[in-house]
């Protein structure tokens, strides 16, 4: 096939569009915008890599505030939480074997999802605002600093993402409960039991167990679901506090901002946004190690009922830990940040570490496996996670924290070696894995871009942390600009490994395009033409 | 006497050995699960092993710099140490006021810095020449904001915000604002 025929109609003109069911239409267009955000994300942190080497001329100091500002939260939102929906709305029937409670709901969240973050972004871009994702009190209120406008949309913007998120929940778990028409009825007390942990908790006191009625990766998108619901109502009720001033001030009141305490607002918000990171990205990273573990061996996971089991642990270890992040705030009590920051915070080794060890246990026993592109990916995902969590447990330390707190060593080893490496190519691993499924059989265009995809992606990610993080040991804030070039070495090898995620990111995106053509491309946003509600075309 | 550099170099040695542990670990895993197997899984047995080990690691790191980073002691039990020193510190509209232009204490003295936000949360830390971290803390408004750090040799040092506060806040830096000079130099 020439070169233009391939681009146009993808490897071998084997994706066909018009074939694509409604729930794969809707999974892949999460998809692909979760990796348009994606590319944003890689961008922006090669802009902020460079504006700290060399200011651009191109961005005043304000706008790196606001890219600063809206980077994580494009990462997170914009490409993570699409990515992550897409999958879940399809994987959860898929395992369930039964079709998705709303296809409805599903494009809405889809839309709630992106356009909420074009918002917040395009607000953030034009407007300058820049509280940062953490939000301290009072300063997303500080409207000598920032557009009252422009932080009025960045936060309806987040709030319909919200929104978005709030709809995947209904879905996820009347997908897990409902009886589809035509079918006995189920019991749905007992599936929304078996899914969060009750059943198995039960069985430990019970001398007759009970069988468990939901697949172990559903169990863990539930269990993700309870946290992602509960900072769903964090971040809203944030969001209508802040809107609260914001439309005050729009309104000529001046509203007093000593009403809000800055600590208890703190305490509230971290625990808030704690259900992300140390909640449901590691519960549905979890989960869709198994998954991908038991697909890729096609055998039982190893140690099945304990996985449950941690599962629910480190759901209620996720409610607990959020004073981790307050360790240097010297009027939280010592209690909360002893008890809280750092004991509990230390069950994460152990959940996330009993996670690492299934997932490898279940790949050992199948040997000998083929080297594919979910299984490195899978690889990975874990080596970055086996990376990542020790570098936070480290600084949730009373001791480490004095020294480490705000410092690169906490975004580099710690978050973008999570994000990035951890969660991304487990993300990754997950996207390989469903390709032919979700695209009727579909070819990867080319296996040699997909390791060139793979070894960029990896040593990027393992190289942009590490030297973020010899940075923070010798002093380097984050959240701030050193004019002097103080830190430039240390910023330009951390540019040269951002570089090698770009190239990684670009073979990778080239790769897709190529594999389903632009025909293809563009086919994925047309309305389906297949009318059913099942997830793939009956063969 | 240990102090942050010490600290953070052994932090440096540990966490390096661990990554290049963990990183050949997985990449000897990816050689051998491609290769033959004998049929057999994984015992049990290791499976428990490594969770007491990961008990046992996540316990005893925070007994272990309980007990040996000095600061950390200080810090949970602040209001049982009296201070050689105290300084007040108010921080407003993204600038320090400090109580002199150099703030000067001896070497041994163990220093109170009291720091009170007028409208922001700042931060409050203390850099070395070569622009490492001796110590921050965060300055939330309306509450205390209290550190006592032992300074246990000669140097000087710049005060400089550790947390976010707008645009502004990064050039909140007061250079040399804190010099230690030798004991009883100033006495």
């Amino acid at each position: 096939m020439s070169f233009t025929r391939t681009l146009i109609n993808g490897e071998e003109g084997l994706f066909k569009s018009e074939t694509l069911t409604p729930m794969q239409k809707l999974t892949l267009r999460f998809v692909v915008v979760g990796l348009i955000y994606f590319g944003f994300v890689v961008i922006e942190g090669m802009l902020m890599r460079l504006y700290e080497v060399k200011s651009l001329p191109f961005i005043t100091e304000p706008q790196f505030f606001a890219i600063l500002t809206a980077h994580p939260l494009v990462g997170i939102f914009g490409s993570t939480y699409s990515i992550v929906c897409g999958a879940f709305l399809f994987l959860v029937p898929f395992l369930m074997k039964k079709p998705l409670w709303s296809i409805k709901l599903g494009n809405w969240t889809f839309i709630f999802i992106t356009g909420g973050t074009f918002v917040f972004w395009f607000s953030g871009f034009i407007s300058h605002y820049a509280p940062l994702y953490t939000l301290y009190w009072p300063l997303p209120a500080d409207f000598s600093q920032f557009s009252v406008w422009g932080g009025t949309f960045f936060i309806v913007g987040i709030a319909l993402v919200m929104i978005g998120t709030a709809l995947f929940i209904i879905n996820i778990f009347k997908t897990i409960t409902y009886t589809p028409d035509g079918w006995e009825k189920q019991r749905s007390g007992a599936l929304l039991s078996s899914a969060l942990g009750v059943t198995g908790f039960n069985n430990l006191f019970r001398k007759n167990k009970k069988e468990h009625l939901v697949p172990l990766p559903v169990a863990a998108v539930a269990r993700g679901s309870v946290d992602m619901a509960l900072n769903t109502i964090t971040i809203l009720f944030t969001g209508v506090l802040i809107l609260v001033y914001m439309v005050g001030s729009i309104l000529g009141y001046d509203l007093k901002e000593t009403a809000i305490d800055a600590l208890l607002y703190k305490n509230w918000f971290w625990w808030g946004l704690d259900l992300i990171a140390d909640g449901l990205v590691l519960i549905f990273v979890a989960g869709t190690w198994y998954l991908l573990a038991m697909m890729i061996t096609k055998k039982p996971l190893f140690m099945q009922n304990i996985a449950r089991a941690a599962l629910l642990v480190e759901l209620v270890v996720s409610w607990t830990v959020w004073s981790h992040h307050l360790l240097s705030d010297q009027a939280q009590p010592g209690i909360l940040k002893v008890v809280s920051g750092e004991m509990v915070t230390a069950f994460e080794l152990i959940t996330q570490g009993l996670a690492f060890f299934i997932t490898l246990a279940t790949l050992w026993g199948a040997r000998p496996l083929k080297m594919t592109n979910p299984l490195k990916f899978l690889l990975g995902g874990l080596l970055g996670f086996a990376l990542a969590v020790p570098a936070g447990i480290m600084q949730a330390d009373v001791g480490l924290n004095r020294i480490l707190h705000n410092t690169q060593w906490v975004v580099g080893p710690h978050v973008h070696v999570a994000v990035l490496v951890g969660l991304t190519m487990t993300l990754y691993s997950a996207i390989y894995l469903l390709f032919p499924i979700l695209t009727n059989g579909a070819k990867i265009y080319s296996q040699k871009l997909a390791n060139v995809h793979f070894w960029c992606h990896l040593l990027g990610g393992i190289g942009m942390g590490a030297f973020m993080g010899m940075a923070g040991l010798n002093g380097m804030l984050r959240r701030t600009l050193y004019v002097n070039g103080e830190f430039n070495l240390y910023m330009i090898l951390a540019a040269l490994c951002g570089t090698l995620l770009l190239i990684g990111f670009l073979a990778f995106f080239y790769n897709v395009v190529m594999s389903v053509g632009l025909k293809g491309v563009l086919g994925i946003f047309t309305p389906a033409m297949v009318k059913t509600k099942d997830l793939v075309p009956k063969a | 006497m240990v102090d942050s550099e010490m600290v953070l170099t052994g932090q440096t040695i540990a966490y390096t050995i661990y990554c290049i542990v963990i990183i050949l670990l997985i990449a000897w895993f990816a050689w051998k699960v491609t290769g033959n197997g004998n049929g057999k899984g994984i015992k049990p047995g290791l499976f428990y092993a490594f969770i007491g080990f990961l008990t046992v690691l996540g316990v005893s790191l925070h007994i272990v710099t309980y007990n040996t980073i000095p600061w950390a002691k200080i810090d949970l039990n602040r209001s049982d140490y009296k201070p050689d020193k105290s300084f007040n510190i108010t921080v407003g509209d993204h600038k320090f006021i400090l109580p002199a232009e150099k703030m000067v204490v001896n070497v041994n003295d163990k220093v109170l810095f009291d720091v009170t936000s007028e409208d922001l949360t700042y931060g409050f830390g203390l850099f070395r020449e070569d622009n490492s971290m001796l110590f921050q803390m965060q300055v939330v408004p309306g509450h205390r904001n209290d550190v006592i750090w032992h300074f246990d040799r000669p140097g000087v040092y710049t005060i400089r915000s550790t947390e976010y506060s707008g645009p502004k806040g990064a050039a909140m830096i007061v250079k040399d604002a804190v010099q230690v000079v030798p004991e009883n130099a100033t006495k």
